[in-house]
Formats: C-alpha cells, sequence, structure tokens
C-alpha cells in the first residue's frame, strides 16, 4: 500500500517535472526532448491507471510519432530568436496568466478531489456485453462495436489531416514527394536498425493490430508500429516517400473508412440500421474492417509525419 | 481513490501548466507544445474521473480516450506543418504582431 503510494507519486511528481520542464526549457530542442519525457512518464501513468490500450496508444501516437513531427520541425524552425524575445508577453501579462490558469488547475483539482466514489459508469455494462459484439477485449468492443460512430468520424479525420498537410505546399510542388530527403546511411547504428527492425517490427504491428480483438492492442497501436518500421527505412534513405499522386496511397489512405462505411451500410440491409450488425456477422466484419482500418491508419500516420509534399515526382 | 488521487492532481496542474503556457510563450512550436501539455492533463483527467472508485477500468472512457489520442496527433501534425509553411513563406517563428506596430497591428 505504501510502496505503491510512493510509486504513484513519484510518477505523478515525475509528470509534472518533465511537464514543467517543457515549458521552461531554454531552447525549442530542449523543450521538445522534455516533452518526449513528458509523454513516457505519462504512458506510465496510463499503466499506472490500469488502461494498457491508453498507454500503448500514448507511447505510438503520443510520443513516438508526436516526436518525429516535433522533432523535424525543430531542425526547420530555427533562428528568428530575436523576434520570438521581443514578441514575449510582458511581466504583467504572465503574471495574469500564471493567476488564472494556477486558478483553473485548483477548481479542477478541489473538484476531483470532491467526486462521489465508486464512480456511476458504463464498465460493468460494457465488459457484460462485449461478448455480443464477438470481442473479447472490452476496449475493443467499445471502439469498433458499441462506439462505432466514433471510431469512424476518427477515422475520417485523420484522412481531411492527410489532406489539410498535403495542401501546405505550394501549387508547383502538388502531386510530389513529401517530406525531406535523407542520405542513404552504410553504416552505423541507424543503417542497423533499419535492417534488423522492420521485419521483427512488421511481424509485431500487424499481431498487435490483430490480438487488440482479445487483449490489449488494437489498430491504431499496430499501426503506429507498421508506421514507424516504415519511418525508420526513411529516416535510413532505404526508401522514399512515395508521391502523393499515386494512386495506391490514396486508395491505402482511403480503405479504412471505405470499408468501415461499407460495413456500415450493409447493416442497414442485414440489421436494423447504419453501423447495427447482426451477431453472426458482427465478428467476422469487424475483423474485416479492422484490418482495412490498420492499413490506413499506417498509411495516415506515415503520411503525416513525412508533411508537405517538397519536390516533383 | 487512493491510485487516482495523485494523477487527478496531476491532471489539473498539467491543464493549468498547458493554459499557462500557451499564452505566456511566443514562439509557434512552443504554443504547439503547451497546447499538447494541456490536452494529455485533459486526457488524464478524463481517465482519473472514469477509474476512482472502479475496480476494473472503464473501457468506454478508455476507448474515447485512443480516439481522442489520434485526433489531437493529427491537429498537431497539421498545426506544425502550418507553422513550417508560416516559416517558410515569412520566415516568423511567432504569430505575434511586430512589437513596434502593438499587438496584431495593421
Amino acid at each position: 500500500m505504501t510502496a505503491s503510494w510512493l510509486l504513484d507519486g513519484l510518477v505523478a511528481a515525475l509528470v509534472l517535472g518533465a511537464a514543467a520542464w517543457t515549458l521552461a526549457a531554454p531552447t525549442a530542442v530542449a523543450a521538445v526532448v522534455g516533452f518526449l519525457g513528458f509523454g513516457l512518464l505519462l504512458t506510465l501513468a496510463w499503466l499506472r491507471l490500469g488502461a494498457a490500450e491508453v498507454a500503448m496508444a500514448e507511447a505510438a501516437i503520443g510520443v513516438a510519432a508526436t516526436g518525429v513531427i516535433l522533432l523535424l520541425a525543430v531542425v526547420r524552425l530555427r533562428g528568428g530568436a530575436e523576434t520570438v524575445s521581443a514578441a514575449m508577453p510582458g511581466r504583467g501579462m504572465v503574471a495574469a496568466a500564471g493567476l488564472l490558469a494556477g486558478a483553473v488547475g485548483l477548481a479542477l483539482a478541489l473538484a476531483v478531489l470532491a467526486l462521489p466514489d465508486p464512480a456511476p459508469g458504463l464498465a460493468a455494462e460494457a465488459l457484460a456485453r462485449r461478448g455480443e459484439a464477438g470481442l473479447g477485449n472490452p476496449v475493443a468492443a467499445v471502439l469498433t462495436g458499441y462506439r462505432g460512430l466514433d471510431r469512424l468520424l476518427e477515422s475520417v479525420a485523420l484522412v481531411l489531416a492527410v489532406l489539410a498537410v498535403w495542401s501546405m505546399a505550394p501549387d508547383r510542388r502538388w502531386g510530389g514527394i513529401p517530406g525531406p530527403r535523407f542520405p542513404r546511411q552504410e553504416d552505423g547504428p541507424l543503417a542497423l536498425l533499419a535492417r534488423l527492425l522492420p521485419p521483427v517490427g512488421i511481424v509485431v504491428g500487424t499481431y498487435i493490430a490483430w490480438v487488440g480483438s482479445e487483449a490489449p492492442g488494437g489498430t491504431v497501436q499496430g499501426g503506429a508500429i507498421l508506421a514507424a518500421m516504415w519511418g525508420l527505412a526513411w529516416v535510413a534513405g532505404i526508401v522514399q516517400p512515395p508521391a502523393i499522386a499515386s494512386r495506391p496511397v490514396r486508395l491505402a489512405l482511403v480503405a479504412g473508412p471505405a470499408a468501415f462505411l461499407l460495413a456500415g451500410l450493409a447493416g442497414m440491409a442485414l440489421a436494423e440500421g447504419f453501423l447495427a450488425w447482426p451477431p453472426a456477422f458482427a465478428r467476422p466484419l469487424i475483423l474485416l474492417v479492422e484490418a482495412a482500418m490498420t492499413l490506413s491508419v499506417a498509411a495516415a500516420l506515415a503520411l503525416l509525419v513525412a508533411g508537405p509534399p517538397e519536390r516533383a515526382a | 481513490m487512493s491510485a487516482t488521487l495523485p494523477y487527478g492532481v496531476t491532471a489539473a496542474a498539467l491543464i493549468a501548466l498547458g493554459l499557462f503556457g500557451l499564452v505566456a510563450q511566443a514562439a509557434v512550436l512552443r504554443k504547439i507544445l503547451a497546447c499538447n501539455l494541456l490536452g494529455g492533463g485533459v486526457f488524464l483527467l478524463f481517465g482519473v474521473v472514469a477509474r476512482r472508485g472502479a475496480t476494473a477500468a472503464d473501457a468506454v472512457p478508455q476507448a474515447i480516450v485512443i480516439t481522442g489520442l489520434v485526433v489531437a496527433f493529427a491537429a498537431t501534425a497539421l498545426a506544425v506543418a502550418l507553422a513550417l509553411r508560416l516559416h517558410q513563406i515569412t520566415g516568423a517563428a511567432t504569430i505575434a504582431g511586430e512589437p513596434e506596430s502593438g499587438p496584431r497591428g495593421e
């Protein structure tokens, strides 16, 4: 009891320390590195809260994928230190912001401490009814089985985000190859990792996406690992991003939402409505949708990390 | 309540830190980082509120937080792309107006 209190207190203190460093770090690079540390510590906090899926998603998306984007950006956003320091808000404004933000934090903390215990919730019901969707993992059952509409909207939001990032390209680069070009690494740790890890990572990523229906895992986490394997080969200069005009890329990007929509519409014919699946078909339909979603999540994450097109195809 | 208490306070403090950073930082990238701290706090608060007192972790908030993480990542990617394009076109690393012409002066 005391040991778990100590551990929780330590993790909480470290999360806050890393967050404070992210804000106070003297350089932007140090701030980004602090943010990555913050994300990993937050992963520990999620594990301590018993949320393994969230911890995996936080590590894969919140730390790894976000981290690559931030590190690529921080290198390019060099300079302009004088304008930034000239634009820093004055002492009064900082004090006012501190007071107001502190008041919000204090109010939230008091609200959390005053909450009734135990909480009303859908935990028992979600656990009891997961079997009806043909999925053993309650989080997966909720994600695809009962909150399917959220999931569909999320997958469409990813496609929209990729389109929005692409549209940042100058007109003459439209249809070109996204992201910076990395020189091919012939030796060193990066070249070694880029050769050794992807075969293992592709198996692990596919497994995590597959096992998500029964145990901790899922399409988002598995897709993120697959995207990371591609990213590793990209950074090592072994593969180049495909041109955004290429048809296979666009098909991979929309495969998930399209399969989801089709399965949802099939529910209108086979069962009582959109995204409502008869119990006999629920598991195969959901697995089909999840497979397409894994592909699309991996494609969308990789394309978001690569950024807008920067060179001609 | 035992396991959730420190994390509830942490979540509230993260939201406060994120809000503060959003206002007190001038560089766009720092603002994006602060926004992510704020988001992490909101997700953690959601998780803590769902977790207290329950014997098993509630699957519904977990599923929604995972969806939220993905959308937050997409928003961050878009924000970074916007910041890079702004930097490419104007050379600016901040969205604040010129100090002489006052805030957002035109």
